[in-house]
């Protein structure tokens, strides 16, 4: 196995060819937030949470999906840094409609999480109050587009661990959002197992178990690392 | 200093009470009006949202009284789901309620009123609040306060908040009583008795005493009645039959169709007030205004169906008759069912079944249509939802009980106005402006500045003179 040496804060770190800034960061308990990643699914680098900045390249880049390399100094907690993932919040929350006092993951949700670390205590943006739906068509499940980050976790656990793809990103731009099936409501897809991984690792309140009512979801999206290690070991299947 | 709060956008409420005065030609008052901006847009906000959020959306309509709003949801919601709920989860319901109508009622007549009645209307106005009554009868003035954190603390621990506990779900209730919390607040009944029954002996004696004049001729005029009543007519406050009563004491309607609402009650709407005035629709507009609240619920029912209120409830209507029309009685009103609600708490505290943990149930959507009905502490409360297949909101209507109460509210405060505006005057006296307010006070309406706890109601009158134009005008912040 080789090995990369680098600088993270200062910190002198060694780490296995192939891990990633963000695990090797955590691996020396540097935090880096982050809304995209899932261990146990492959990183998209959606969110732009968890940038650093490497020292000899003007652009930032996605601790989630940059490998190590050696001789690279990172930093990760800079004004410029921590600015931006304010900002990033911040657009988050007004480019969708998050009303968290009504809303089913009120307290057990990672945006909300998210904004308290990042000292997001009013927008400095404007919101925008976009409308947009429920689809509440499903049996068990619902899903708020009005919660939805697009941090695709969704799309990629039913597409990567249960192996049934109902999910797709639709759209562009401000028209962007999570479709199920061909754009159908999700009750009318016949590929759900209703397996509720979906609901599982999504980090907000967008989808949720019908049966929750405001504050009731305590999802833990951390199981899906359990679950796919052990599948790797041939424990466990489903 | 009064300030305006306006929550944008899901309601906007004006914090102040705007009151026009209509004089004739003979310089008498031709009318007076109560006006007020109220919610705006609010239906229009929970459309397309799923019906389980509507408890938490609608207890956010009102920071007083949530738990009204939350019962009311979760009830309609049980018509969604069509279940009947768990037996507990009924009475946990109930205890919430019972412990929202202590501690509500005991805001209204400690905090807010009864500075007005035990330090007199013309004392000073900047003492004329709470802190001046902790000062003048301090042991009265602690007894109420630790009675509305009685009520606050029973909330609490139902709960888990004080206000905005989203507890109560279509279904049921979230989580079964602990038998710790029971036994807390088994353990502050005998202080919340003993406040209730000293402040009830302290206000009958006003009563007989330097407030006979305004007991007799406050908003007293014949109205109809409409609250929720129990089997035998007891007095009831979370479900029941709504039975709608006349001034003699006539049953008009026993069980108004609670499902079909919109067939017994319709809304007048006036281009002066955001605030519609519901009515019996058999009636009319003007005939078939009704009161609801307090008094309203002690009005209709046959007895309370606890030993301590009913007696009281019997010395009530010795005073003001079987039907009582006075709204000053209002007052009395509430301290009567903070003592019924006492009774029915340690009831059901007493009760085997009341920890028992299976507290909901679980359905789907099974009904397009539903109205949830519950006694608010200021009266009936009705929301109305309809549903697509799925339970996203197609349509929402509310009919809150301070709307209930407008025609009497405008009523009362003409008649104030009628009883201190002597013919040819162009003055608002200070006199007017305590009267005016007091008048209010008495149905404790759910407006912002009902909730303004520092003694005295922002205030905005104007005197109107026979073609329009405004003769005076007093502004009280
Ligand atoms: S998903 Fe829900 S709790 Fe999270 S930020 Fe949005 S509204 Fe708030
Ligand atoms: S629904 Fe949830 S998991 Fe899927 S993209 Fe939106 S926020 Fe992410
Ligand atoms: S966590 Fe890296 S971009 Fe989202």
């Amino acid at each position: 196995m080789s090995v990369r040496t680098l600088s993270i804060n200062g910190h002198a770190v060694a780490m296995a060819t192939g891990t990633t800034l963000l695990a090797a960061a955590r691996e020396v308990g540097v935090p880096i937030p982050t809304l995209c990643h899932l261990e146990g699914l492959s990183p998209v680098a959606a969110c732009r949470l968890c940038l650093v900045e490497i020292e000899g390249s003007g652009k930032l880049q996605p601790a989630c999906l940059t490998p190590v390399a050696e001789g690279m100094v990172v930093h990760t907690d800079t004004p410029r840094l921590q600015d931006y993932r304010r900002t990033v919040i911040e657009m988050l929350f007004t480019e969708g409609n998050h009303v968290c006092a009504i809303c089913v993951a009120n307290g057990h949700c990672e945006l909300q999480d998210r904004a308290v670390e990042v000292g997001m205590d009013h927008s400095r943006l404007p919101y925008r109050h976009p409308d947009r739906p429920v689809d509440l068509s499903h049996p068990l499940f619902g899903l708020d587009h009005n919660r939805c980050i697009l941090c695709t976790r969704c799309v990629r656990v039913c597409d990567e661990v249960e192996g049934a793809h109902v999910w797709d990103v639709g759209w562009r731009g401000e028209h962007c959002r999570i479709i199920a099936g061909l754009n159908e409501p999700w009750g009318a897809v016949d590929a759900c197992t209703d397996c509720g991984k979906c609901v599982q690792v999504c980090p907000t309140g967008a989808l949720f178990d019908k049966a929750d009512t405001t504050g009731e979801k305590h999802a833990d999206p951390a199981r899906l690392g359990a679950l796919v290690r052990a599948r790797a070991r041939g424990q466990q299947t489903r | 200093m009064a300030r305006t709060i306006l929550i944008d956008p899901v309601t906007r409420i004006e914090g102040h009470a705007k009151i026009t005065i209509q004089l004739n030609e003979a310089g008498a008052v031709e009318g007076a009006r109560f006006h007020v901006v109220e919610y705006r847009g609010f239906e229009a906000f929970c459309e397309g949202r799923p019906f389980t959020e509507m408890a938490a959306i609608t207890a956010r309509i009102c920071g007083i009284c949530p738990v009204s709003h939350l019962l009311a949801a979760a009830k309609t919601g049980d018509r969604i789901l069509a279940v009947t709920i768990p037996p507990v989860a009924e009475k946990l319901r109930r205890l919430l309620n019972l412990a929202q109508i202590t501690q509500s009622h005991a805001l209204s007549f400690f905090h807010l009123s009864s500075p007005d009645f035990l330090l007199g209307w013309d004392s000073d106005p900047a003492k004329r609040n709470i802190f001046g009554l902790i000062a003048a009868d301090p042991e009265l003035a602690r007894g109420g306060i630790r009675l509305r954190q009685f009520g606050q603390d029973l909330i609490e621990r139902l709960g888990g908040r004080k206000i905005h506990a989203a507890w109560a779900v279509p279904g049921g209730v979230r989580t079964p009583l602990d038998p710790t919390d029971r036994d807390a607040i088994r353990a502050q009944l005998p202080q919340a008795f003993a406040t209730t029954l000293a402040a009830l002996q302290r206000f009958k004696g006003l009563l007989d005493g330097p407030l006979a004049t305004e007991a007799s001729t406050f908003g007293c005029f014949p109205s109809l009645f409409m609250g929720l009543v129990g089997a035998d007519g007891r007095w009831e406050h979370y479900d029941g039959q709504l039975r709608l009563i006349d001034p003699d004491g006539t049953v008009l309607a026993e069980a108004l169709p609670q499902q079909r609402i919109s067939e017994a009650l319709a809304e007048a709407v006036e281009p002066w007030t955001y605030l519609k005035f519901p009515y019996f629709k058999p009636l009319g507009p003007e005939a078939g205004s009704y009161r609801v609240g307090p008094l309203a619920r002690l009005n209709v029912c046959e007895r309370i169906g606890t030993e301590r209120a009913d007696a009281e409830l019997l010395e009530l209507r010795e005073r003001g008759g079987r039907v009582v029309t006075s709204s000053f009685h209002y007052h009395l009103a509430r301290l009567i069912e903070i003592l019924a609600a006492l009774e029915a708490i340690e009831l059901l505290l007493n009760d085997p079944e009341i920890c028992a943990t299976h507290v909901r149930a679980h359905a789907g959507v099974n009904a397009f249509e539903a109205v949830g009905v519950s006694e608010a502490p200021r009266g009936t409360l009705f929301h109305h939802y309809r549903v697509d297949a799925n339970g996203l909101i197609e349509a929402v209507n509310l009919i809150i009980a301070t709307g209930q109460n407008n025609r009497a509210m405008n009523r009362t405060v003409t008649q104030i106005a009628r009883q201190w505006i002597t013919p040819g005057a162009t003055e608002i006296s200070e006199g007017l402006l305590n009267r005016v307010e007091a008048g209010i006070r008495c149905f404790d309406p759910c407006l912002s500045c009902s909730t303004h706890a520092a003694g005295q109601m922002p205030l905005h009158v104007q005197l109107i003179g026979p073609n329009g134009e405004m003769l005076q005008e007093r502004w009280r912040q």
